[in-house]
């Protein structure tokens, strides 16, 4: 008896060697340990056995059934990890090749710039208002201080649509909605940023562009002055164009201003010292913005002797421009994707 | 408007150079386009040539020798009037002409040359401005120049020219004087006054001549007579003067006219005195009336055009253009003067539809009566002095003006408070009395007297900024405004909405509104009245464009022809059209084409159903969820595919449309989608918010079923949740097939379903009953067999 366990231990421990996968190992298992197993003859055996025999016989079985079934064990965590080590083999791949993915989609850097400007102002408690881009002549000219026929109308050549009613040359129109639909003639601090139309195209005007517009509002007695307005400006050159740019305040004409102001921030390709972007003067012309015309409270509603305050105004093209140094302002309008898909990250 | 700087130098002594004069004017409001030499050349002197023969090799060429006074040069020269004995200007070898040009020895067909001999064009002298024999050849100096001095000197072209961009207030800057004053203001110098002496003769002109003023729109005319005037060339000054401001010298008169204008600013016209018949007229004209003007081409008139008649026809469009039949020409003898003011809308409005001339811009621009006055006088001044005239005594005068210098009250406080700096009160008043402003205090108060030629300071706030403008604004401190605080505030739909887009791989674009008329209306099966320019710059930006998409389809077309295949674009901007009212509607436009999905093995394309996600994802992500479905247009736009387009409808109205664009309108399968967001975002959506989740497991089971082609997906949708009831938590079809093993009619959809609930786990059995329902609905409505 104890030969025949002897010699299925062997057997057991001489097959092991050459298994090579779960099935063959499943099959010596069945052979030695399964119903009808070699093992399970034996111990089927016992009762045959006298009953001295029984226990030691027993004994001995059990051993050796636990020797064996910790060697297949073995084997089988063997097997498992080789299979395992294959089938990770199996599946490697190169992983230098492209990934699946979404094409990627980009912002405008108009608008882009358009909301970094109304972020800046917002934080600063500016309100961000919108107006419609078919105005009439009333907002966009009259209730600015430009009456029908005044010269300065010529600065803005226009698309109209009738007599009355034409594409905004400016955001300024907005100036006048936001006076008129405040009833309690409250101080105003707001923005407006959107697109504007002139009847001129060419290399560097294109018909339509954008623009933001300001205005502060306040009480006289908060004195609302041009020093204020150069520190707002100050600012607002600062976020657009970087750190330690001087402005320089040039008189100009605007009907809606007076005193108005085109506004120069040093050149910031040179540092002011003269090169071809600001035609050697050390200057590149930015803004323009004036203490707002007594004529424009009255017209919308204030009076001026309560209310004074400021207003500017600029192209955001030229200053996305100046931000991705885009070189010709016609690729902000042609829309081609090689251009688009420039812009695809974060700022 | 170009400022000659021997033309000022009349009447301020300046000494700065022309750059700088330049930056001066620009800081304090005045900004310039150019300012260089009316001859930008050097190395030029005075020759006379001493022989000159034929070029051997040419049939037009000469050879030169050319006796500069301390040499003698050869020179090659192809001008037609070369000839022995002429005093001419030569550019020596190293000189630099105009247009970069540089002369250098040359030799030309096999002759030595060392110079150039030059024309007034090679000069710089722009061709409109030469006589004919000028155009033609090289400039024939006087005989009796002197050889070897400088011919720019002696031409008396050794000037220097500012071309100012004025702002539209300050029409008393388009004149010399005017110039003068404001260089005055800066440079802290004295104007010299005007010089209008002359003598007069005979018979007072009222006596003989008869003006009669009809029309509100012409406020001031004055009418002087001259006789007796010799047209000849005018003097040299006269001539480089208006060369230098643009203006074409044409005889002495006709040059004196444009000269005073010039000087002083005020427009003058002169009449052939033997063609009016003693008589000027100022009216408006009639409906319809006819006026050949002095460019010879007949203008019909109407009543909002000012014209001069002769008591029987229009013979002048006020302030615009003369007529032809009274023009001064060269047989003229007897020059009527015309000095006038006439309503400044009413010539803006003459011109803008006929000529915008200098004479135009200086009436729109307004005029000082004071200088209409001045201008009378000194033009006969000149007439006198240059054309030989004997001036008529008296002045025929109408004078409505009553213009008086304006005296307008503030205080210093005003002024600093405005400027937001410190500025001592003397250099305030000095800034009053550098601009020739008297002022009278009184306390806290300044009485400033202004001047009747400065039409632009009427208020407060116009002095002030005379004050910052002259004592400079460079040393403002910048700070920001004390006001109360309070939040800003600003809508980020839009940017939401954007961010969403650019987050599934669409790129954003700005395009234009103005499209073609016959794109304007694209896109859409609604009617409405287009959105037409009046005056549109080119065919191909003439309407506004009702949708976005006629922009992004112009611009797919763009990169298409630039092979770029792979095109998913959107943009948020506005639409247009006229119902009754105007009106404009935000719109989010996308365009899709090409692959979608990139990298290995991601070989589809963009098709109807990846459009149709993103129309979803974005009204999910803006909170509509559950509450839009696509529907069948009843009416498809004729750009969009009539079997694959779908309107979006959100609680029951119309908000958008996605779909094909139609193959006759592109070959290649493009997607588009619209949604009008004013429409869709006046529609309230909840707040988002937390829903209890199961903590029991869903059940999930597939469904295949056989059904009429025909039969929507959204009906059979419906069934399925009509049968199941509110156990079924989701629905999705996994599987959509036709063709082979199916009748030719059918389809078979697979639908993988979701069962569960809140408060325990489902049985089997209960889940297995609900499928039965489902299946039962569905084979009595739609006759659908269960695929097993």
């Amino acid at each position: 008896m104890k030969e025949k366990l002897d010699n299925i231990k062997n057997q057991v421990n001489q097959k092991v060697k050459e298994l090579k996968d779960m099935q063959s190992l499943n099959e010596l298992k069945v052979k030695i340990l399964g119903k009808k197993g070699e093992l399970t003859e034996i111990l089927r055996g016992m009762k045959d056995l006298s009953p001295e025999e029984r226990p030691i016989i027993g004994n001995l079985v059990n051993k050796v059934r636990n020797e064996i079934e910790e060697v297949i064990k073995n084997a089988e965590d063997l097997i498992k990890e080789k299979e395992l080590e294959r089938k990770l083999e199996e599946e490697k791949i190169d992983i230098t090749l492209p990934s699946s993915k979404i094409i990627r989609g980009s912002k405008h850097p108009i608008n882009r710039t358009i909301e970094q400007i109304q972020d800046l102002f917002v934080s600063m408690g500016y309100d961000v208002v919108d107006g419609p881009e078919l105005e009439t002549d009333e907002f966009c000219f009259e209730r600015l201080n430009l009456p029908k026929g005044h010269p300065a109308r010529d600065m803005q050549d226009s698309f109209y649509i009738t007599q009355e009613v034409l594409l905004r040359t400016q955001t300024s129109a907005v100036q006048a909605r936001v006076m008129l639909a405040n009833k309690e003639k409250s101080p105003i601090r707001m923005i407006c940023t959107g697109k504007t139309y002139r009847r001129e195209d060419d290399a560097t005007h294109s018909h339509q562009f954008n623009q933001v517009e300001g205005l502060v509002i306040d009480k006289k007695e908060r004195n609302v002055s041009l020093a204020d307005l150069k520190g707002t400006l100050q600012v607002f050159v600062k976020e657009m164009l970087g750190n330690n740019l001087d402005l320089r305040f040039r008189p100009s004409y605007f009907p809606f201003t007076e005193p108005s102001y085109e506004v120069d921030v040093t050149c910031f390709k040179c540092c002011g010292k003269g090169c071809n972007l600001c035609k050697q003067t050390g200057w590149i012309e930015i803004l323009g913005a004036g203490i707002v015309h007594p004529n424009v409270l009255k017209m919308n509603g204030y009076d001026p002797d309560q209310y004074g305050g400021f207003a500017f105004g600029t192209g955001i093209d030229r200053l996305a421009m100046f931000k991705y140094g885009i070189t010709d302002m016609r690729y902000l309008y042609t829309n081609d994707i090689r251009f688009l898909k420039q812009f695809d990250r974060k700022d | 408007m170009k400022l000659s700087k021997n033309f000022v130098k009349d009447y301020i002594d300046i000494d700065v150079d022309i750059k700088t004069l330049a930056e001066d004017m620009t800081r304090v409001g005045n900004e310039y386009d150019s300012a260089e030499k009316l001859i930008n050349a050097n190395k030029l002197v005075v020759g006379e040539v001493i022989e000159c023969n034929m070029h051997p090799d040419s049939d037009h060429l000469h050879v030169c020798k050319v006796n500069i006074g301390d040499e003698i040069l050869n020179i090659v020269c192809g001008a037609p009037n070369v000839r022995k004995g002429l005093k001419v200007i030569v550019a020596l070898v190293g000189a630099d002409l105009p247009g970069g040009v540089k002369i250098k020895k040359g030799i030309i067909r096999g002759q030595e040359s060392n110079g150039m001999l030059c024309s007034l064009a090679e000069l710089g002298i722009e061709t409109k401005f030469l006589k004919q024999e000028d155009k033609e050849g090289i400039h024939e100096l006087p005989i009796d120049s002197k050889i070897g001095e400088d011919p720019i000197k002696l031409l008396g072209m050794d000037d220097e020219v500012v071309d100012f961009e004025l702002t539209a207030n300050r029409g008393d800057l388009l004149s010399i004087l005017g110039m003068a004053y404001e260089l005055g203001a800066i440079y802290n110098k004295t104007v010299k006054e005007v010089d209008l002496s002359h003598n007069e003769h005979g018979e007072d002109l009222n006596k003989s001549f008869k003006l009669e003023i009809n029309t509100d729109n012409c406020k001031l005319f004055l009418a002087k007579k001259v006789e007796g005037v010799k047209i000849t060339e005018s003097p040299n000054f006269i001539k480089n003067r208006l060369i230098a401001s643009g203006i074409r010298p044409i005889n002495n008169v006709v040059d004196i006219s444009n000269y005073v204008m010039l000087e002083l600013g005020q427009p003058l016209h002169f009449y052939d005195a033997d063609k009016l018949n003693g008589k000027i007229e100022v009216r408006m004209a009639s409906e319809g009336e006819k006026l050949t003007t002095l460019d010879n081409i007949e203008r019909v008139l109407n009543s909002n055009d000012i014209v001069i008649s002769n008591g029987k026809e229009a013979i002048g469009l006020a302030g615009v253009m003369g007529g032809l039949d009274t023009e001064v020409t060269e047989n003229t003898k007897n020059v009527i003067i015309e000095a006038a003011i006439f309503d400044s809308v009413k010539v803006r409005m003459t011109s803008n539809k006929i000529l915008r001339s200098e004479a135009s811009n200086r009436f729109e621009k307004g005029l000082d009566p004071n200088r209409t006055y001045m201008a009378a006088e000194r033009a006969v001044k000149l007439l006198e002095e240059y054309a030989h005239g004997k001036v008529i005594a008296g002045t025929v005068v109408y004078d409505k003006t009553n213009v008086k210098p304006k005296t307008i009250e503030i205080t210093f406080k005003n002024i600093t408070d405005v400027l937001g700096m410190k500025i001592p009160n003397d250099a305030i008043l000095e800034v009053f009395k550098r601009l020739g402003f008297t002022y009278k205090l009184e306390n806290e108060k300044i009485y400033v007297t202004v001047p009747t030629r400065r039409l632009d300071i009427s208020i407060k706030e116009d002095l002030i900024e005379e004050v910052g403008r002259i004592y400079g604004l460079d040393n403002i401190e910048g700070k920001l405004p004390i006001v109360p605080m309070k939040q800003g505030s600003l809508d980020l739909t839009q940017r939401e909405i954007r961010n969403k887009m650019i987050s599934l791989g669409l790129s954003e674009t700005l395009s234009y509104v103005l499209v073609r008329d016959d794109e304007s209306d694209n896109f859409t099966s609604d009617k409405f009245e287009k959105v037409q320019l009046l005056d549109p710059i080119t065919e191909e930006r003439s309407t506004l464009r009702y949708s976005v998409l006629s922009s992004l389809l112009k611009i797919y077309e763009y990169n298409k022809a630039h092979n770029e295949k792979d095109i998913a674009i959107f943009e948020i901007g506005k639409g247009f059209y006229k119902k009754e009212e105007y009106a404009e509607n935000t719109k989010l436009a996308v365009l899709m084409s090409g692959k979608y999905y990139l990298g290995v093995d991601n070989k589809k394309n963009v098709d109807f159903y990846v459009i149709k996600g993103i129309a979803e994802e974005i009204l999910d992500y803006l909170g509509y969820n559950s509450r839009y479905s696509f529907i069948l247009p009843k009416e498809t736009p004729k750009q969009m595919h009539p079997g694959q387009t779908a309107e979006i409808s959100v609680n029951n109205d119309i908000i958008g449309i996605v779909g094909k664009l139609h193959p006759t309108i592109e070959k290649e399968d493009v997607f588009v989608l619209e949604i009008n967001l004013d429409k869709l975002l006046a529609k309230k959506t909840g707040k988002m918010k937390f829903k209890e989740i199961s903590k029991y497991p869903k059940i999930c089971k597939d469904l295949a079923i056989l059904v009429d082609k025909k039969i929507l997906s959204i009906e059979i949708e419906k069934l399925i949740k009509q049968a199941a009831g509110s156990l079924l938590t989701n629905i999705e079809i996994f599987d959509v097939y036709e063709g082979k093993n199916i009748p030719k009619d059918k389809r078979s959809i697979a639908y993988s379903l979701s069962f569960g609930t809140i408060d325990r786990t489902l049985t089997d059995e209960e889940v297995n009953n609900i499928l039965n329902k489902i299946v039962d609905n569905l084979q009595n409505k739609i006759g659908a067999e269960l695929r097993k």
